[in-house]
């Protein structure tokens, strides 16, 4: 296959920001009817590469050639002319519009100057007919599912002569089915020679689809494999660029939990999206969460906290029945919740380090009594060495900060207040393999210090080995708790997936 | 399969018809309340006084609310795209003086009705620089505008100048007689800017690049859509509507007065979000505005008929405005929940 010509050659291609470099002299190809995959941590400079190829932005140095025409890209509009789309992780279409114009907005077919409506509902029904997608191309595009929509944004794409078409994370936001119904849409597109950059944090899903792998590393190129020729553990190490015996699994309590006493216990708790969840904790422990996209994982976690009040259900706190009315109640119970969007529902991106950190002990301790700046910046110094945030100048606004970094300030945050029970909302999603081991390792260590700690993942290798516990939700009901030490991935992969299947 | 989902019967059921189109068209909903209030209105009053519905009144309602009308149209392409333009009363006032102060000093009005629609456009692109040049929220931009407008007027004349010129005053003294039914120019003028208003909105690349704006305007811009021309159009359509309302104002009154349409901006908000058109943008019909236009008419009709204080128009229309704000809300977290 080496021997094809390139349909996409990116040669030596450098991009500062300021004095930082983000890409060093890279050199990245992609070949017509091939999934490739760019592989790095976060900061590793993948998106930079993206936006060079996609005319976000233009390189430096360097020279970007496709189909062997030399070619600069001064906007997006340039790159989708020359035949490159892109589909964006957060999904970059208008909901107030109907689908069919989402499809073709800006090429839309005209009559006498004048939209023609019809023949644009009918062309775009063609196109997602093409992707086997059979959605009313009338209907305004934010009544649809996430899954949908992004199939919709791929029509968008390939509508046009597209001869690459650059997907970055489209799976983060979809559940096991909607990610197979992907994958056929993008084996489809192989066929007819479209050569397809697929960027994405599961592994699993790299070496499902892709050809080949490009790594990358602190901006500069590790090197160009084929996935079949390269091993799922010397891509980490290559990814990561250190010895991968990092890992390590966390010692287990040896101690049956049926001993202790339940921290937190909660009998048939109901609200939407769970029912009938019975959940215990003990001090100290680790209950791991695993469920697909959809089985109630965020329901529970927050119909436990108090963020969204339970229907039915009791829940008892150290014996004591108690109702968590609001989340500032169960704040003061020392019950806490770290939501899955961190941007949206957790920090405040313009405020610094310090001021995040000292945010929920403020509220906690009321607006009068006010915290010493000495005293909130003191604090957030030791939370900053305690957790290795970075970069540790506390006052950098924490929208600077890289995903893994920000889910740390959050920890501090929250466990500044001193909780009693953490509840982790997909802590690790889209933030890098170095950080998620470090967020792993410190759960770790906080449960081993006292704290009961709730980890919902979607990742259930992680689930596995940071849970003493795994819950296993399906459908909105808790089917089976069991240690962790009595399953492996295979067997809890069984129970969240299928039912009906006998056990793996 | 989650991720395929069947269309609606083909054999076309009445059900599946109706669900259809309401799954297509959710936000006319807001719209078709406007025209059921109307209808309400319309119908009650009839009722309550029994020389209400007559062709007149009817006839009066388009007449009265002319420039109203004109000036909905081009608020609802700046609300679409999630923005405000508070200058339109102040930049219709300067218009209207700024035109009568010219006829009086002799200038013909084939020169003066075009220079009045440059000034309420100029005054409309400066807005709409500064929002998205300087990046200057449409709130503080639109309310330089204001200021801007209003103190031009007052510059130009501290008194109303009498307009004289018998070609603009025919705008508003012809009347196009079919029965008892009537129609001037100016009723014209407002019928044709709400249905170019349409037209544009709907069957113009520009125009869906408006809704797209408001949509989400990153989305738009990533999606190849001109953002910062149509951002800048919005404010320019709106001045030029603010131009031709003080054209029709001044036809209607006979007169420019440096005082017209303080407040009217509000009203015109008012129309526009009870004609269905969203706060928050992306969503929003010309037509809507129409209707809510005459929704406005109505009630001020009403009132004076009961011979109460025209206050009572204001309290009214505030709860009407609350009242369709909520639905609003209702309706977009509908929506939301279904995605």
């Amino acid at each position: 296959m080496d021997e094809a010509r390139p349909l996409v050659e990116l040669t030596d291609a450098t991009v500062r920001f300021g004095a930082t470099v983000a890409l060093d002299g890279v050199d990245f190809r992609m070949f017509a009817g091939e999934v490739h995959s760019l592989m790095g941590e976060n900061g590793a400079g993948k998106s930079t590469l993206i936006k060079a190829i996609t005319g976000v932005l233009a390189p430096d140095a360097g020279t970007l050639t496709i189909a062997g025409d030399r070619v600069t890209f001064a906007s997006p509009h340039d790159a989708q002319d020359a035949g490159v789309s892109t589909v964006y992780q957060e999904i970059d279409l208008l909901p107030n519009l109907s689908v069919a114009e989402n499809v073709l907005l800006g090429r839309e077919p005209r009559r006498l100057g004048l939209i023609a409506h019809r023949t644009m509902r009918e062309r775009a029904a063609e196109i997602l007919a093409d992707l086997g997608l059979a959605i009313d191309p009338a209907s305004p595009l934010g009544i649809h599912s996430l899954a949908i929509q992004q199939l919709v944004a791929i029509a968008r794409a390939i509508s046009t002569d597209v001869k690459v078409l650059v997907l970055d994370e489209p799976t983060s936001s979809l559940d096991l089915d909607e990610v197979a119904e992907l994958f056929r849409v993008i084996r489809e597109l192989k066929q007819r020679g479209v050569a397809i950059l697929f960027v994405s944090h599961f592994l699993d899903q790299v070496y499902e689809i892709c050809d080949r792998i490009t790594v990358l590393r602190d901006g500069r190129l590790v090197g160009e494999y084929l996935t079949t020729e390269l091993l799922r553990i010397d891509l980490v190490q290559k990814m990561l660029g250190r010895e991968v015996s990092f890992f390590k699994a966390r010692e287990r309590i040896e101690a049956a939990p049926e001993e202790q006493e339940a921290f937190l216990s909660a009998r048939g708790v109901s609200s939407a999206g769970i029912a009938g969840a019975d959940v215990d904790i003990a001090e100290g422990e680790v209950l791991g969460i695993a469920g697909l996209l959809g089985s109630g994982r965020t329901a529970l976690a927050r119909a436990l906290t108090g963020v969204d009040r339970p229907t039915s259900g009791i829940i008892r706190l150290e014996q004591r029945d108690t109702r968590f009315d609001s989340p500032r109640k169960a704040l003061s119970l020392g019950v806490v919740y770290s939501s899955e969007n961190r941007r949206t529902e957790g920090l405040v991106g313009e405020m610094s380090i310090v001021q995040n950190i000292a945010l929920a002990l403020q509220a906690q301790k009321g607006a009068l009594r006010r915290i010493a700046p000495a005293r909130a910046r003191e604090l957030a110094l030791s939370w900053v060495e305690a957790l290795d945030i970075r970069p540790a100048d506390i006052d950098t606004p924490v929208r600077h900060l890289s995903g893994g970094n920000q889910q740390k300030v959050m920890l501090a945050r929250l466990l500044a207040i001193s909780p009693r029970l953490l509840v982790l909302d997909e802590p690790t999603r889209g933030i890098d393999v170095g950080a998620k081991v470090e967020i792993q390792n410190l759960v770790g260590e906080m449960a081993d210090n006292g704290l009961s700690v709730v980890f919902i993942s979607a990742e259930l290798e992680e689930v596995l080995r940071v849970g003493d516990r795994v819950a296993i939700l399906r459908d909105g009901r808790i089917v089976e708790t069991a240690a962790s030490a009595d399953l492996d991935v295979d067997s809890l992969m069984a129970l969240v997936a299928r039912p009906d299947l006998p056990e793996a | 399969m989650t991720a395929v989902e069947s269309r609606p019967d083909t054999t076309p059921g009445v059900v599946a018809k109706i669900s259809t189109f309401t799954s297509r068209h959710a936000s006319v909903l807001p719209t078709f309340a406007a025209v059921a209030i109307l209808i309400c209105l319309l119908v009650g009053a009839e009722l309550y006084f029994g020389n209400f519905l007559t062709p007149r009144n009817m006839s009066a309602l388009l007449l009265d609310n002319a420039y109203l009308m004109i000036l909905a149209v081009g608020m609802t392409f700046v609300i679409v795209t999630a923005g405000i333009d508070l200058s339109v009363g102040s930049v219709m006032a300067f218009t209207g003086i700024f035109g009568a102060s010219l006829l009086a000093s002799g200038v013909p009005a084939w020169i003066v009705v075009p220079a009045m629609l440059v000034a309420g456009a100029l005054i409309g692109l400066l807005i709409g620089v500064l929002v998205q040049h300087f990046d200057v929220q449409p709130f503080i931009a639109s309310l330089a505008g204001l200021f801007l407008a209003r103190g031009l007027a007052f510059v130009v004349s501290l008194a109303s100048i009498r307009v004289e010129d018998t070609s603009l005053l025919w705008l508003q003294s012809t009347r196009i007689r079919l029965g008892d039914w009537y129609v001037t120019p100016t009723g014209i003028i407002a019928i044709l800017t709400v249905v170019v208003g349409a037209v544009v909105m709907h069957k113009t690349r520009f125009g869906r690049t408006v809704y797209a704006v408001g949509g989400s305007e990153q989305s738009a811009r990533l999606m190849g859509l001109k953002v910062a021309r149509a951002k800048v159009m919005v404010y320019v359509i709106s001045g030029l509507c603010g131009g031709l309302a003080g054209l029709v104002l001044t036809a209607y009154s006979g007169a420019g007065y440096p005082r017209n349409g303080i407040g009217t901006e509000l009203d015109v908000i008012a129309a526009v979000v009870i004609g269905g058109t969203l706060l928050t943008g992306g969503r929003g019909y010309v037509l809507g505005s129409m209707i809510g236009v005459f929704v406005y008419g109505t009630i001020k009709t009403i009132i004076s008929f009961m011979g109460a204080e025209q206050s009572w128009t204001h309290i009214i229309v505030g709860a009407l405005l609350l009242l369709f704000i909520v639905v609003q809300r209702a309706i977009v977290a509908r929506s939301e929940r279904g995605s």
